[in-house]
């Protein structure tokens, strides 16, 4: 382990896989990512990659162990440093969290919104002055020519797309990304792994990234951490993982099997979301 | 930490912005007119005297009238406003249903084996154009002119309410058969049985909860319309609130609304029942 | 020869028959009691001699009034209609969509109570008809045009305001997740990633109620608040006919329009 402060530390982690729905998705989770570590999580679907993601994004309040992020514990924050915390961390769902009439530039420019006063969300919304800044994320994923386009006139991939460029106009120094390849296809797939890990490496930003192409993450990514029903079976380098291990992780299912897992819904989300 | 990506050089031009300025400047041009022809001013609700009127109106509602006098008043107009609304959509009903199956292309004989002859598809659409004169008159109009000819009165309400609420039905339940599936009455029809037994066999098992619950809804709009009637004299609550409000009895008009909003709540009620139950 | 000997027996009518057949005796027992009850002159409203006076009256309608004068004042009076209907449409939508976000709170108690009490105060609004509000506002805002617009934005703004707030709820939570899980403010939720996605609904909802107001607005003036309704009343007061008949067009016209208008309107939004 580097001698980096610890971005992430998850000690025993238990938590459900979204608030109220019963039965625990993470089970005794222990977890320590430093700053800058760029970490792919694999694992069969229902394994809790998305919930693991979920509790470190604060979206799911713990059911026992304990999380901290940055060194604090967001769950005894007050509400306005909660709030703060959240604007340094960045989750991007595999479903493109995107209003489907909104054009392209005001939905990647909404990654913005934490550090844009009340006054300068409302004049981006009416005409975006950032556009140069949208274009330039869009570049990055190979969309700079979407810019103006309303999302509902792009493809699922495209979609996805628009979600990760979301992130590289964020000021978030810790990325939570559910899936990013899903509907991508395989030479397209690399290129946005490229830029996400580019960008992140660049800056020296921390990447927690869920994958179900696991040749992508042995490929690109240095720490690949594995789940199963909720508990770690592997964490280390990605040359550790071995295909024996690989098969007695996917068990029972199918290689292309595409997951959905379900996201919480917004009502569902404790109160301290609400801020 | 910074974002990821430095912003382009170069100075881009959003499409969208004269459009929505257009729009602005529509809205603009349009909102001057719009409020003056309204005369649009609140300062005058704020004008010292109108202020004082309305102070003195307001305070005077708590506490409502209650005499046994006015109460028993209350709950005969209240009645009274309940029948005109009953009987009036009794008698839409009466004018709906024949309207509704002339209109309606579902009981249509000719049209079982080739497109319906010229003649049945220009009834129907004369039928439906009756239909849709009727609605398009408010009924206040039509028990304004009623007023006029056969004098004060609840008739005028309830023929208002049956002209207007007849044109409604007969709409509605002409939309529902349509969109039944015309399967069963065809089967029927081509076997010989009658239009009405087609219907009765055929259409009507199918569409019968929605008809009801249409109905139904239906005679809690026509209690609000009863009462809005009473302003022109069809009588009822409507009428005790047009009196009361034109002399400023303010403890009267707090009452009579308690008792419509109940009487409003109470029918949503009965009504929620009866489409549960019939529906 | 054995006779057919067997008798068959039809089982009892199910408990929900029955009550449905109770139903409909009550329904009955109802419509009845109201016919009973009212003074409706039947017999006097269906003699020959009636329905003559009824055919007479009906006649004496046309032909309407076309003086010029009295078509520009006919023309003045539908414009104040149409004015009221739609400043009284837009005053409602712009209300019921403050209203609607406390009516589609979600979270714990307090947000249960504001949800709670936003419903209850839309529902009140909703309640009392617009003729209802336009007579007691003509205590506070004497007569013409400026109480009518009022009344309407007021009974408008409690059906809107329900409609936005369902609208809202059934909304997709995708993108308001993700922003709150960033800590955006919920105003700021709900401008990006609430609003986009209901937008079309709620200007749908706004445009078919403008159908509604319409009519409403084309009546109110028979309380005073002016447009076509207060010169309706009063020819129809002084017995003219002729004038009467034209503002009764100029109703149907301004109705027929607004209609073409607004379903032309929706039908571009849903395209």
């Amino acid at each position: 382990m580097n001698e980096a402060a610890a971005v992430v530390e998850l000690r025993a982690l238990s938590a459900p896989a979204a608030p109220g729905v019963p039965g625990l998705a993470l089970r005794g989770l222990d977890l320590r990512i430093a700053a800058g570590e760029q970490v792919a999580v694999i694992g069969a679907s229902g394994a809790g990659k998305t919930s693991l993601l979920m509790a470190l994004a604060c979206a799911v309040r713990p059911a026992g162990g304990s999380v901290s992020l940055f060194g604090r514990d967001p769950w005894a924050m007050p509400t306005g440093e909660l709030r703060r915390l959240r604007g340094r961390l960045f989750l991007a769902p595999q479903v493109p969290p995107l209003p489907p009439r909104q054009r392209v530039v005001t939905a990647v420019l909404a990654g913005r919104l934490p550090a844009m006063g009340l006054l300068q969300s409302l004049r981006t919304l009416w005409s975006p002055r950032d556009a140069g800044l949208a274009q330039a994320a869009l570049a990055e994923v190979g969309l700079a020519d979407k810019l103006w386009l309303r999302v509902d006139r792009l493809s699922g991939g495209e979609r996805q797309r628009v979600g990760l460029a979301r992130a590289l106009v964020s000021q978030a120094s810790l990325w939570l990304v559910d899936e990013p390849l899903s509907a991508l296809d395989p030479t397209r797939a690399r290129g946005v792994i490229d830029a996400l890990l580019g960008a992140a490496r660049r800056d020296g930003r921390t990447l927690v990234c869920s994958l179900h192409q696991v040749d992508v993450a042995r490929e690109r990514f240095e720490r690949i951490v594995a789940l199963r029903a909720g508990v770690c079976v592997y964490d280390g380098p990605a040359a550790g993982l071995d295909d024996a291990g690989l098969r007695a992780l996917y068990a029972g299912e199918l290689p292309e099997a595409v997951p959905a897992d379900p996201l919480p819904a917004a009502d569902a989300l404790p109160e301290s979301m609400c801020r | 930490m910074a974002q990821a990506v430095r912003p382009t050089g170069a100075a881009l031009h959003d499409p969208a912005l004269l459009r929505r300025v257009s729009w602005l400047l529509v809205v603009a041009v349009l909102a001057w007119p719009v409020l003056v022809w309204t005369e649009f001013n609140p300062a005058t609700l704020l004008d010292a005297r109108s202020l004082g009127a309305t102070w003195k109106f307001v305070s005077d509602f708590v506490p409502p009238k209650h005499d046994a006098d006015f109460l028993a008043e209350l709950l005969r107009e209240t009645w009274r406003t309940v029948a005109i609304a009953t009987a009036g959509l009794a008698l839409a009903w009466l004018l709906a249903v024949p309207l509704a199956l002339l209109s309606t292309a579902r009981l249509s004989l000719s049209g079982l084996a080739a497109p319906m002859r010229p003649l049945p598809t220009a009834l129907r659409q004369v039928v439906r154009w009756v239909l849709v004169v009727l609605r398009s008159i408010p009924e206040l109009v039509w028990a304004l002119l009623f007023v006029r000819a056969v004098g004060l009165g609840p008739t005028s309400g309830v023929l208002a309410i049956a002209i207007t609420y007849g044109g409604m039905l007969g709409k509605v339940y002409a939309d529902l058969l349509e969109s039944s599936d015309p399967a069963a009455t065809q089967a029927l029809l081509r076997n010989g049985s009658g239009r009405l037994q087609a219907l009765l066999f055929g259409a009507l098992p199918e569409c019968a909860g929605e008809l009801v619950s249409y109905t139904v809804y239906r005679w809690e709009c026509a209690i609000r319309s009863s009462v809005v009637l009473g302003f022109v004299g069809a009588g009822g609550l409507g009428q005790l609130l047009d009196s009361a409000t034109k002399v400023f009895a303010g403890s009267e008009v707090s009452a009579i609304l308690m008792v419509f909003v109940a009487l409003v709540w109470l029918s949503d009620r009965v009504s929620a029942v009866l489409r549960r139950v019939m529906g | 020869m054995t006779a057919m000997s067997e008798t068959r027996v039809l089982p009892p009518p199910s408990s929900s028959r029955r009550r449905g057949l109770l139903v409909l005796a009550g329904v009955l027992a109802l419509v009845v009691a109201s016919f009973a009850t009212l003074d409706l002159h039947w017999r006097e409203f269906l003699a020959p001699a009636e329905l003559a006076k009824l055919a007479a009256f009906g006649a004496s309608f046309f032909p309407p009034e076309t003086a010029p004068a009295f078509l520009r004042r006919t023309l003045v009076a539908a414009g104040e209609t149409l004015a009221m209907s739609l400043l009284g449409t837009v005053l409602a939508a712009g209300a019921g969509l403050c209203m609607a976000l406390p009516a589609s709170a979600r979270g714990g108690a307090a947000a249960r109570a504001v949800h709670g009490a936003a419903r209850l105060l839309l529902n009140a609004l909703r309640s009392i008809p617009e003729l209802v509000w336009a007579s007691l506002l003509l205590i506070a805002a004497g007569l013409g045009p400026f109480p009518g617009t009022l009344a309407l934005a007021l009974h408008t703004t409690g059906v809107l305001g329900r409609l936005f707030a369902e609208s809202i709820e059934n909304a997709a939570a995708g993108p308001a997740l993700a922003l709150r899980v960033r800590g955006t403010g919920r105003l700021r939720v709900f401008l990006w990633a609430t609003l986009p996605q209901v937008l079309p609904q709620l200007l749908s909802y706004s445009l078919y109620r403008w159908e509604n107001n319409i009519r409403a607005a084309a009546v109110l003036g028979v309380v005073g608040a002016g447009g076509l309704g207060q010169m309706l009343y009063f020819h129809l007061g002084l017995f003219q006919m002729h004038e009467t008949c034209t503002v009764l067009l100029a109703m149907i016209a301004l109705v027929a329009v607004v209609d073409a208008l607004s379903y032309a309107a929706r039908r571009a939004l849903s395209s």
